[in-house]
C-alpha cells in the first residue's frame, strides 16, 4: 500500500527541528532514515500528520572519540557502524551486531538514533547500548538530557524520549585491552527479525570475568541486561556454575510466545546463547556444551 | 514540493506529493518502469535503486527524501553497460523466469561485486538475502553471480 497523505518539513537545524515538534505535538513524527517508519506507514499501521525530516542535519552525523568516550550522531547510518575504524576499534561489538541489521539496502538508510527511538524490541542496537553502558543523549526545547540506556527503554516501541525531544547522540565507554564481546542471534534467515538473540560485553582478567554484561532482545517487551551474569563475577567458572546461573537466568527471564517461537524455545535458545556467549568471552569452547 | 535531482545522469525538476515514493516517482514521472514494486514495505527488495552510491529500497525512500541526489536505476546500469556481462550471466545461467525480482537481484549484485570482487558463495547469499525471487529457487541466481565475478577476474590482467 501507500502511505497516506502528509505534511512534510525539512528540518534546517537541530533547534528548527525541536521547533517543528513542539508546534506540532503528537501529531508530528521524526523522519531518519525511514527503515521502520516508511514500512508502518505504507502499511497504514500509522498515519502522521506531519513528518519532520532530520536527513540534512550534518551536524547529528560522525563518529569521535573524546578521551575515554566514542560518540556516534544519531544520523550515522548502520553500513557506516559495519566500516567506521573508530567503531571497529572501540566498540566491535557494534560493528559486529549491525551486521545482523537487516539486509545492505537498509542499512544504507537506516540510522542508529531511529533504531533506538524506535525501540522495536527484537532490534539488535538497543540491546548493544545496554551491554555497552551507553548513555542517550537527547535534546529537548528545555535543553539537554543525558540518559542511561538502561532507563530508556521502556517497552514495545516506548522510550522516556518526550514527544518534543530529539535523540541527538549516543556515548560510550571505549573498548579496554581486557575487554570482550560476544554478539549472536537466531534468526530464520540472515537479516530478519531475531527470534532470540544476546548482546555481551565482558571485561575478562586472568581468566576471571571482572565485569559481564548480558542484553537480551526478543525475549520481552524491551532488551533486558541479565542479572544472572552477577553469578559469574570474580569466580573460576565452571560447567557446575554455569548449570546453576541458567538456573537463574530461566527463573528471570519471561520469554513472549509469537508466530515464530514457543516462549519454551524462547527460553532454550536464551540458555543456548548464555553458555556460547560465556564459552567464547573466557575463550574456553569446552563451556559451550556445558549442560543446561 | 519541488524537487531537484539527478536520474541515470540527466537533471531531474519536479513537483510532487511528499506521500509519493520514491519508487512510484521513478516509475509514474519518469516512466522508468524497471524499478519494480513489490511489497511496498521494504521486504522483497524489487525496488532497488542506487542512491549516491548506495543501494537503497526506492519504496522506503520519499521522492522529497532524494532532493539533490544522484539516483541510478536499472535502466542506467544496463544502458551504460555497466551490468552487461552480469545480464548475460543470468541469461545463460537460467537465472530468472518471470524476471520480476531482476533489476533488484542485479542492482544488489553489482553492489556486492564493487564492494567485494571475489565472493564466496555465503557472501553472495547474504548480500541478496534482503531480495526475494519466487521462482529460481535462488541456486541459479547464485551460479551467474558467481560466474560472473570469475569472468570479470579473469579480465583484469
Amino acid at each position: 500500500m501507500k502511505a497516506s497523505a502528509f505534511a512534510y518539513a525539512r528540518a534546517t537545524s537541530v533547534d528548527h527541528a525541536l521547533q517543528l515538534l513542539s508546534v506540532h505535538g503528537e501529531a508530528a513524527k521524526v523522519l531518519s532514515g525511514g527503515q521502520s517508519l516508511m514500512p508502518a506507514m505504507n502499511l497504514r499501521l500509522i498515519s502522521p500528520g506531519v513528518i519532520v525530516d532530520i536527513g540534512d542535519l550534518s551536524e547529528l552525523r560522525g563518529v569521535a572519540v573524546r578521551e575515554d568516550v566514542l560518540r556516534i550522531g544519531a544520523l550515522t547510518r548502520h553500513a557506516e557502524l559495519l566500516r567506521s575504524s573508530e567503531i571497529i576499534t572501540n566498540a566491535p561489538l557494534l560493528a559486529g551486531a549491525a551486521a545482523h541489521v537487516a539486509h545492505p539496502a537498509i542499512r544504507n538508510r537506516g540510522t542508529i538514533g531511529g533504531s533506538l527511538a524506535h525501540a522495536d524490541p527484537a532490534a539488535e542496537l538497543p540491546a548493544c547500548m545496554l551491554a555497552l553502558e551507553a548513555t542517550i543523549v537527547v535534546r529537548g526545547g528545555h535543553g539537554e538530557r543525558r540518559i542511561p540506556a538502561t532507563d530508556f527503554f521502556t517497552g514495545i516501541f516506548e522510550t522516556t524520549l518526550a514527544i518534543d525531544e530529539l535523540l541527538v547522540a549516543v556515548e560510550l565507554p571505549i573498548a579496554r585491552k581486557t575487554s570482550a564481546h560476544f554478539f549472536h542471534e537466531f534468526a530464520r534467515r540472515h537479516g530478519d527479525y531475531a527470534i532470540a538473540g544476546l548482546a555481551a560485553q565482558a571485561i575478562v582478567e586472568g581468566g576471571f570475568f571482572a565485569e559481564l554484561r548480558l542484553a537480551y532482545f526478543a525475549l520481552g517487551d524491551r532488551p533486558a541486561l541479565a542479572a544472572a551474569a552477577a553469578r559469574l563475577i570474580n569466580v573460576a567458572v565452571t560447567p557446575a556454575l554455569i548449570s546453576e546461573a541458567s538456573a537463574t537466568l530461566a527463573e528471570e527471564l519471561e520469554p513472549h510466545e509469537d508466530q515464530q517461537a514457543s516462549s519454551a524455545m524462547r527460553g532454550h535458545l536464551a540458555n543456548v546463547l548464555f553458555k556460547r556467549a560465556i564459552a567464547a568471552l573466557l575463550r574456553r569452547p569446552e563451556l559451550a556444551g556445558a549442560a543446561a | 514540493m519541488p524537487i531537484s535531482l539527478r536520474v541515470n545522469g540527466e537533471r531531474v525538476n519536479a513537483h510532487v506529493l511528499p506521500r509519493l515514493n520514491l519508487a512510484d516517482f521513478l516509475r509514474e514521472h519518469l516512466q522508468l518502469t524497471g524499478t519494480h514494486v513489490g511489497c511496498e514495505h521494504g521486504v522483497c527488495g524489487a525496488c532497488t535503486v542506487r542512491v549516491d552510491d548506495d543501494i537503497v529500497r526506492a519504496c522506503l525512500m520519499l521522492a522529497v527524501q532524494a532532493h539533490g541526489a544522484s539516483v541510478q536505476t536499472i535502466e542506467g546500469l544496463s544502458d551504460s553497460g555497466e551490468i552487461s556481462d552480469l545480464q548475460a550471466a543470468f541469461r545463460d545461467r537460467n537465472a530468472l523466469q518471470c524476471g520480476y525480482c531482476t533489476p533488484g537481484m542485479l542492482m544488489a549484485a553489482q553492489d556486492l561485486l564493487k564492494q567485494q570482487p571475489a565472493p564466496s558463495r555465503d557472501e553472495i547469499r547474504e548480500h541478496l538475502s534482503g531480495n526475494y525471487c519466487r521462482c529460481t529457487g535462488y541456486h541459479a541466481i547464485i551460479d551467474a553471480i558467481e560466474a560472473a565475478a570469475d569472468a570479470r577476474r579473469r579480465s583484469v590482467p
